[in-house]
């Protein structure tokens, strides 16, 4: 395996994890509080809920 | 006020678990087969870290303030939440504690069975070992900091001073204790470090998307205080189902 691939390896291992979901998930609740902030709506609770949501749904997953 | 308290103790605990994790394995090999390849390893590990972070800090550095809040919070966020999973888990008792002692003995019985030293005197297996060890760590410890300090003003060197402070308490530890410091409550520090993590990337990432927060900096304590409850509840509930579940195997066992 080259150097390359397996510094990439690293790195996704370090961020993304055991769960590739977590990170979806937060990507789309940030565009979501993108789509919000940008009507003008006040979106501050979004993050907190969905940070909830993505926690339980991935500790849900783990222990099936 | 609150942000700068919060960054340095976040930066300092993370720091301080990877660095325990690499005197784990520095520590192995050193006593095992010898300091002189080892320390060689760890100082090439050092100066090549050096060199990553004097590269990486200016890049990030360049990028706007506002991107630099958004993808700094939601790396953070992210990375935060992965440490947090694992933690209840391994608090829930679904996943096995990380434990250094283990890992120690690990590490020296593969060090007893790697090749000797070379023609020039160098045991290449220590310095391969040493410098793999400190410099996948100090990664880790890097990018905490980059990330970390980069979304504040003067935060890199915030940041830096938290991850120093955490080199010297774990070098004089280890110095002090020439065993792997299996009493450092590895598996607490992660639970604090994972809360803290996703409680400044929660924060950073949604300001990144022009959130405005109510109470402004008071909301970070609030984040935290939400997330700490609801993960120990998860503990709790993640802990008695397994023992529920675990209660019809025993009776069955008890029958049989």
């Amino acid at each position: 395996m080259s150097y390359v691939v397996k510094f990439l390896r690293f790195w996704y291992s370090f961020i993304v994890g055991d769960d590739w979901r977590i990170a979806a998930g937060v990507v789309i609740a940030l565009g979501f509080t993108a789509l919000l902030t940008d009507r003008g709506v006040a979106a501050w609770w979004v993050m907190p809920a969905a940070v909830m949501a993505i926690l339980f749904g991935s500790l849900r997953r783990a222990i099936r | 006020m609150t942000q700068d308290l919060f960054l340095f103790l976040s930066a300092f605990l993370a720091s301080l678990v990877e660095m325990v994790e690499a005197l784990t394995i520095v520590l192995a090999v050193g006593v095992t087969r010898g300091w002189r390849s080892t320390a060689l390893g760890v100082a090439a590990a050092t100066a090549a870290l050096a060199l990553v972070i004097a590269a990486l800090g200016p890049a990030i550095s360049a990028l706007p303030f506002s991107v630099l809040r958004l993808v700094v919070g939601g790396l953070l966020l992210v990375f935060g939440l992965q440490w947090l999973r694992k933690a209840i888990l391994r608090g829930s008792g679904y996943l096995a504690l990380h434990d250094e002692a283990a890992a120690y003995e690990t590490e020296r019985d593969d060090a007893r069975r790697g090749a000797g030293p070379g023609r020039d005197g160098t045991d290449w297996y220590s310095f391969t070992v040493a410098f793999k060890g400190v410099f996948l760590e100090g990664l880790e410890v890097a990018f905490i900091v980059i990330t970390f300090g980069s979304a504040r003003e003067h935060g890199i060197a915030l940041a830096a001073a938290a991850a120093a402070t955490a080199l010297v308490v774990v070098a004089v530890a280890g110095a002090v204790a020439r065993a792997p410091l299996s009493r450092v409550p590895e598996n607490t520090l992660k639970f604090v470090v994972g809360l803290l993590l996703t409680t400044f990337g929660t924060f950073w990432a949604a300001e990144g998307v022009q959130v405005d927060w109510p109470g402004e900096d008071g909301a970070l304590p609030a984040i935290l205080a939400v997330l700490a409850i609801a993960s120990f509840v998860a503990v709790r509930v993640l802990r008695r189902r397994r023992a529920a579940a675990a209660t019809p195997s025993r009776a069955a066992e008890a029958t049989a």
